[in-house]
């Protein structure tokens, strides 16, 4: 064989061994989308993926068998809230701790780290107690409290952070020669500066809140108030035993929509992540 | 002056709010004998400590859990990571496709993913064993064998989070000089002698930072478990955060849960300085 034949074998070797290696990551998607076009009976037969008869009416009994649409706005709206208060809060600090001297700074820095790698867990137990002396237990406001004030605000800042850091300086004295206040060079100047930063944040903090489990489980408890993960959990019999189809076609639902976001913007959405692990 | 505090202080007044304080008080509650139903908690100092640590055997069972789902985790999920990586860094054919497909469960939730990983494992008519019958080999009841049960919820979970480790190397594999390798070709140096001499001591630092984030994320996993084996079968798979929230919110054992968080703290602390202290040495 020619060297360029070698290099051809070598690559289609490597592409087979990745599109065998991609099965577990794709199939459970499309195992999930078909269950839920499945009835009981097809889900326990022999399976395929294309379900012989197709039950459109399984989406629609996702809706009557708990307040779905209700759950999924809820996800949406406390998502959005989080996210909107996280980048208000965090760019603010994060800018202080990247551009303005005072003193104490270096060991709220210090705290904040220590706060990062505190788990949830550990918090959880005295924030329930607050919560419920509060009386807001079975309310959202933990769900966009905890979140924004806890480990993954405290990221938020710390990328905010970096990235005014590395802003030129030379914009800021323009601006304050022209009079604006600290406050109105934050919000004219190093806001509109910081999009990519703030996009990032963004989508992490959206997603984040989107996905989170332990808090709702812990704090709600009427079925109204459940957002999507909660919910998704919750479609049983009455023996506890799971109601496959409906539950595979509520999760196609959660997921499907979340899904179609990322594959238009996985560029954005992968180099936010890498982002956060790296200087997070 | 004024003006950095004032910038700063609603992240300072959400951090000593729900952050210090409750770490205080989960101190505090450490030492009280506190259940919910009575609403008195008495101050019972170190009890909770000792009970977890000398008498109670379940403490013990669900450290070894989580020490073996770390073990099973870790390792696996950052060489699987590194292998896509190299595979993935340089641009091909379908190199973003690949990238997307093995980054997608990342931004799906725990909560879908181990639903539907729980649905394809089941014992009979699960789409897992169904595709092992295919050559010829008759699967386990994955979920309700201890053994199997643990395998299966590690395996699942490193499929979810792989990407995110992907990711990050990556970005640090691009961030390393091509200068460096091409010359090392010129002098003749083989694929393995070019990574073992240049890619991996070069990745050091992101490795370090993968492998605090993983062993972290492996001690806190909880929506994983929850959702596919509640614990069970015969609590092969009951690991530390998930025994805190059954302790706290379960069983309303206030005090002892608090002990077992303040623990899970420690080891979280311990485990991230003695990797800090490892790679230091390593890079002296």
């Amino acid at each position: 064989m020619s060297r360029r034949q070698i290099q051809i074998t070598y690559r289609l070797c490597w592409t087979l061994a990745l599109l065998i290696l991609a099965v577990p990551f794709v199939f459970p998607f499309l195992w999930m989308i078909s269950g839920g076009f499945k009835s009981t009976t097809e889900i326990f037969g022999s399976p395929t993926l294309i379900p012989r008869v197709w039950r459109f009416e399984n989406f629609a009994e996702v809706f009557t068998y708990q307040p779905f649409a209700r759950q999924y706005f809820n996800s949406l709206y406390i998502a959005g809230a989080v996210t909107v208060l996280t980048l208000f809060i965090a760019s603010l600090a994060g800018y202080a701790l990247a551009r303005i001297r005072f003193a104490g700074a270096g060991l709220l820095m210090l705290l904040l780290v220590t706060a990062l790698m505190v788990p949830e867990e550990v918090t959880i137990i005295p924030n329930f107690f607050m919560v419920r002396w509060a009386g807001l237990v079975d309310t959202h406001w933990p769900l966009i409290l905890l979140p924004t004030f806890g480990p993954q605000g405290v990221m938020a800042t710390f990328l905010m952070r970096q990235f005014f850091l590395a802003l030129p300086k030379e914009l800021e004295d323009a601006g304050k020669m022209d009079g604006l206040s600290r406050f109105g060079v934050w919000w004219k100047i190093a806001i509109p500066m910081s999009r990519p930063a703030l996009a990032a944040v963004a989508i992490i903090t959206f997603l984040h809140s989107w996905n989170l489990f332990l808090e709702p489980l812990i704090f709600l408890s009427s079925l109204e108030k459940f957002t999507l993960p909660l919910a998704l959990t919750n479609f049983n019999d009455s023996y506890g035993l799971p109601l496959w189809n409906l539950q595979l076609a509520a999760t196609s639902l959660a997921v499907v929509p979340i899904l179609v976001i990322y594959l238009i913007a996985q560029r954005q959405i992968m180099e936010s992540f890498a982002l956060s692990g790296v200087k997070g | 002056m004024m003006e950095g505090w004032l910038f700063v202080s609603p992240t300072l007044i959400g951090f000593l709010v729900f952050f210090l304080g409750p770490l205080l008080a989960v101190v505090y509650y450490s030492m009280t004998e506190w259940n919910l139903l009575t609403q008195q908690a008495t101050f019972v100092g170190l009890r909770n400590f000792e009970n977890a640590l000398l008498e109670n055997p379940d403490f013990w069972l669900v450290v070894r859990n989580s020490v073996i789902f770390a073990i099973g985790l870790v390792p696996l999920n950052m060489a699987l990571a590194l292998l896509l990586a190299l595979a993935l860094s340089r641009p091909f054919l379908g190199v973003v496709f690949f990238r997307t497909i093995f980054f997608a469960p990342v931004v799906t939730s725990a909560i879908a993913w181990a639903i539907v990983w729980k649905f394809m494992l089941q014992g009979e008519g699960g789409a897992v064993n169904q595709m092992l019958s295919w050559i010829g080999i008759d699967g386990p009841n994955w979920l309700r064998q201890p053994s199997w049960a643990m395998a299966a919820v590690i395996v699942t979970r490193v499929i979810k989070m792989v990407g995110l480790n992907m990711i990050i190397y990556i970005a640090a594999l691009q961030s390393i000089p091509r200068d460096y390798e091409e010359a090392a070709l010129l002098e003749g140096a083989s694929r393995w002698q070019i990574f073992r001499m240049i890619t991996w001591p070069m990745l050091a630092p992101t490795t370090l930072i993968i492998m605090v984030l993983t062993t972290i994320g492996s001690f806190k996993v909880f929506d994983h478990i929850y959702q596919m084996t509640g614990g069970g079968p015969e609590n092969g798979t009951l690991v530390l955060a998930f025994y805190i929230y059954q302790q706290a919110f379960k069983f309303f054992n206030v005090g002892y849960a608090s002990a077992l968080a303040l623990i899970m703290f420690v080891i979280v602390m311990i485990l991230t300085l003695v990797q800090v202290m490892i790679r230091q040495r390593g890079a002296e």
